[in-house]
């Protein structure tokens, strides 16, 4: 078990460094997919194997399969490539790194002073706990997650209108206007 | 040894947000932009995890739920803006669209 979490959380850190420095959308996003992955190892290896499923179908299989979509949906070619290569310049990206490595520190050293000392055995937890907190005094949170995904349906189909007769209206209206005057 | 200390699956963690918070920072790229989104989604799931597997308590799997439809919600609505940016300016940088028309 903690060979496990240690080599995929090491897989799950290089996967994530694979996704910020690749310059190329498809490969960064089969990076992601590997973090994911690792990630939901991680937490089969923690004893949390509901959580490790669910990410794997939700996460690495829904949302990714959105972002691939979307990507070959704007057809980027290599000039994308390139512009994110002439982006990608240590002059740029050596700030950002290094004020981010200090706050890593920073939370590393507070983590480490803390009074832990507590040890994760691995017993597993199952599904049925987490039902029956959710489905038991969680019911409340569990509507307003289902009203935060009719919220984000409702926002995703009108935002990503593209042919927007809305749009072109609201773009006519001004011209209708000053006809009517 | 046995069992993982807490500490350790905090600390990586909090190394998976530091490199999402790095590449959402230093990129300009929306597609990069929101895919460092979803790692720092993930790395704070991660720590949910963490913590209630610690005390073997099912809230924390419970609150990687809740994070999970959060991460799709903010998936979705971030591709449909994207989608948006790229048929309006042709590009998927971000500081094209850095004045507001209303």
């Amino acid at each position: 078990m903690e060979i496990a979490f240690y080599l995929s959380g090491l897989v799950a850190v290089l996967a994530t460094l694979g996704v910020i420095t690749n310059t190329n959308p498809v490969h960064a996003l089969l990076y992601l997919i590997v973090s994911l992955i690792a990630v939901a190892l991680v937490f089969c290896a923690l004893g949390a194997p509901f959580a490790g499923a669910l990410e794997v179908i939700v996460y690495a299989g829904a949302i990714m399969v959105l972002f691939v979509f979307v990507v070959m949906m704007l057809n980027l070619s290599d000039t994308v490539e390139a512009q994110e290569r002439a982006w990608l310049k240590p002059r740029i990206w050596l700030g950002p790194s290094v004020l981010s490595g200090v706050l890593l520190l920073t939370l590393i050293a507070i983590l480490w002073l803390g009074d832990g000392g507590r040890v994760i055995e691995g017993e597993t937890l199952t599904a049925k706990a987490v039902g029956s907190i959710l489905f038991g005094p969680w019911l409340l949170v569990v509507e307003l997650a289902a009203m935060l995904l009719l919220a984000a349906l409702v926002t995703a189909s009108h935002v990503g209108r593209l042919s927007s007769p809305a749009g072109s209206a609201g773009r006519r209206e001004p011209d209708a206007r000053k006809e009517a005057s | 040894m046995s069992g993982v200390p807490m500490e350790h699956g905090l600390v990586l963690a909090s190394i998976l947000f530091a490199l999402g918070i790095a590449g959402l920072i230093c990129r300009r790229n929306m597609v990069f932009v929101l895919m460092s989104l979803e790692i720092m989604l993930n790395a704070a799931a991660l720590a949910f995890i963490v913590g209630g597997t610690a005390w073997g308590q099912p809230e924390g799997q419970a609150m990687f739920l809740l994070v999970i439809t959060l991460a799709a919600a903010e998936a979705s609505v971030g591709l449909a803006l994207l989608i948006q940016l790229h048929h309006r300016y042709k590009t998927l940088d971000v500081d094209a669209a850095n004045r507001m028309h209303g």
